[in-house]
């Protein structure tokens, strides 16, 4: 429970160091938020009152503890461009990112470690050079490309998936999906709507697939390395030598040992997918956090944009947690620092 | 260690590398002469030429033309020199300002140490290539500004890599016994602490080049990056999207050159690590 604490705090000290850093970032950097907020066109008195409304006008270390203290009871400032609390933008798209990245590390975890197992049982073989090549270009694909480039195939050419959105208007439209855990494509499966979740499945398939791309490579690589050090200790030779199958040796004891740092990698990989969901739902539109983010970008949003680091940044804590705990269960010696 | 690079067949040992030292070759010849290897240099530049717009690949124009009429050909030969001249600098800013903090950290330790480590720790609770985002935001878009906000989020993860191999280098005896000697601490920081700890260094930039590719050209597609009219191949991906279903060359030619690029960045990056880090060689 102590253990429990000293994490927590340590945490909460890097969230507000964070905070520090986009907060800096967003002020020491001569652009002025109150044009951005009121346009070109207008009078310098306009944007004088509006520095006074927003509390621009005071210090900067008066500001930041001003916002230290508001993030901190929830009210997380307002979007410029859509005048919208920048708290609910988030949690009405959060639900629709968090569904890409699970979708996307679940192929990401079935194909790489399963190659990298594959490419490590052929070692030296065709196969590990298949396997080697097809993980290398999955780590040096750029994510906007890869999506493209499905959507020009599978999408234009072949017809196969649908290339934008999250749902066709017309499903959700005959077929409204009923708010049980705000999450659209478990939501369906719940309420038994199942047009709304074939349709829902549908349109992951592709952003899903170009999202998992480098967690993907990651994984098949780190999967392939750890096999082959595991295979090479000594309680691996007396098991050949006690006469185990290579099966039992192969799935039992190796693949055993090899999981903790993969499920590191995996924890690492996530942290990739929440700056590459930027990219993939910008080119699926889809009405998730990253597709909010890069417009918040693109628009110098700066309520929206220190709202969405911020929840990044928690989430890279949260994976970062839950990695460690996943790896204490697997590996006993790992204790909880 | 200097025996180890007299000898570069590593870069040669099997067809992958082979291939991937060839790709890296050809982008250097065309970053450098690209203006007289380009079919159309004044297009390459970005002088538009409205009425050849849209042309698909073929003879006239092998990789076909953008929307401004521009052989896309030429515009990819240019942005060879952008691409490889960011990697490079973003690199070389990164690995010296985080070497210089990992130095000092990893030998200086103490309260120098804490407080070294904690910022760069800080820096690296967001995830990858979101600092470089909002940093680029507020500098404002730009190729410049692009590279600057890339060091930003780059330099932390030199600063761990190196401070870890200097404590290991300034725990051995023979530094112990230098700074007993009265050696001068910044001698002993260049001359012992410095020179082993290149290889690891040398490895972590050969696997960063490509991946500084990658995150300018991300960059330089939303919208951050290079600004037209300049030849930059991230943003070409992006003026080609709105036509992918039409003109998809423009696209995925551009995307081609990126994709190829850290690709062979990649490889070789693999290859340099097999050769000095035996440990987890693929032999």
């Amino acid at each position: 429970m102590r253990i429990l604490w000293k994490r927590l705090s340590s945490a909460l000290l890097v969230l507000i160091g964070a905070s520090f850093i986009t907060f800096t970032l967003a002020r020491v950097i001569p652009s002025d938020p109150a044009l951005a907020y009121i346009g070109p066109k207008a009078t310098a008195a306009d944007a004088e009152r509006l520095r006074v409304t927003l509390g621009l006008d005071q210090p900067i270390p008066i500001q930041y503890f001003k916002y230290l203290g508001q993030t901190f009871h929830g009210n997380w400032g307002y979007s410029l461009s859509t005048k919208q609390s920048v708290l609910k933008e988030i949690t009405d798209r959060l639900p629709a990112t968090l569904e890409l990245i699970f979708f996307a590390i679940g192929f990401a975890i079935i194909f790489g470690v399963t190659l990298g197992v594959l490419a490590a049982k052929y070692r030296g073989r065709f196969q590990d050079s298949l396997i080697r090549i097809i993980s290398i270009a999955g780590v040096s694909m750029p994510a906007f490309w890869f999506g493209l480039l499905l959507q020009l195939l599978f999408a234009g050419r072949l017809g196969w998936f649908p290339a934008t959105g999250e749902f066709d208007i017309e499903v959700k439209y005959d077929n409204p999906i009923h708010k049980v855990t705000g999450f659209p494509i478990l939501d369906s499966l719940i309420t038994g709507n199942f047009s709304a979740a074939t349709n829902g499945l549908h349109h992951m398939v592709l952003p899903a697939l170009t999202l998992s791309a480098y967690s993907f490579g990651l994984l098949s690589r780190m999967a392939r390395a750890n096999m082959l050090e595991v295979l090479s200790q000594d309680h691996i030779k007396v098991s050949r030598a006690y006469g185990l199958s290579e099966r039992i040796i192969f799935f039992k004891l190796a693949l055993r040992n090899a999981l903790p740092p993969i499920v590191t990698v995996t924890g690492l990989s996530i942290a990739y997918l929440i700056t590459g969901t930027f990219f993939v739902e910008q080119v699926y539109n889809w009405p998730g956090i990253g597709s909010f983010a890069v417009n918040s970008l693109i628009s110098i949003d700066y309520p929206a944009i220190m709202g969405i680091t911020l929840l990044a940044a928690i989430g890279y804590l949260v994976t970062n947690f839950i990695v460690d705990l996943i790896q204490a269960k697997l590996d006993p010696r790992v204790g909880m620092r | 260690m200097n025996t180890r690079f007299t000898s570069l067949s590593f870069l040669f040992k099997d067809k992958l590398t082979k291939f991937a030292s060839l790709t890296l070759v050809t982008f250097i010849i065309v970053a450098i002469f690209g203006p007289w290897i380009a079919p159309n240099a004044q297009q390459g530049r970005g002088t538009a030429n409205i009425d050849d717009s849209f042309i698909g690949p073929g003879k006239a124009h092998w990789l076909g033309t953008d929307e401004l009429g521009r052989d896309l050909l030429s515009r990819i030969i240019f942005g060879a020199r952008p691409a490889l001249l960011i990697a490079l600098a973003v690199v070389a800013f990164a690995a010296i300002i985080g070497t210089a903090l990992g130095l000092i950290a990893g030998f200086r330790g103490g309260w120098i140490d804490n407080t070294i480590m904690r910022m760069s720790e800080l820096f690296l609770s967001f995830p990858p290539l979101l600092l470089s985002l909002v940093a680029v935001t507020f500098l404002g878009p730009g190729l410049i500004n692009a590279l600057i906000a890339l060091i930003i989020s780059w330099w932390p993860w030199y600063t761990r890599l190196i401070r870890v191999e200097a404590r290991i280098v300034a725990a051995k005896p023979f530094v112990e016994i230098s700074s007993a000697m009265g050696v001068p601490n910044r001698i002993v920081i260049i001359r012992h602490i410095l020179r082993n700890v290149t290889t690891p260094l040398i490895v972590q930039v050969a696997a960063d080049l490509g991946t500084v590719i990658l995150a300018a050209g991300s960059l330089a597609f939303i919208g951050l990056g290079a600004q037209p009219p300049s030849a930059d191949w991230g943003l070409m991906v992006a003026q080609g999207r709105n036509v992918i279903f039409d003109q998809w060359w423009i696209s995925t030619f551009s995307g081609l050159a990126i994709f190829l690029a850290v690709l062979a960045f990649n490889i070789l990056g693999d290859a340099l690590r097999d050769h000095f880090d035996p440990r987890i060689s693929r032999q």
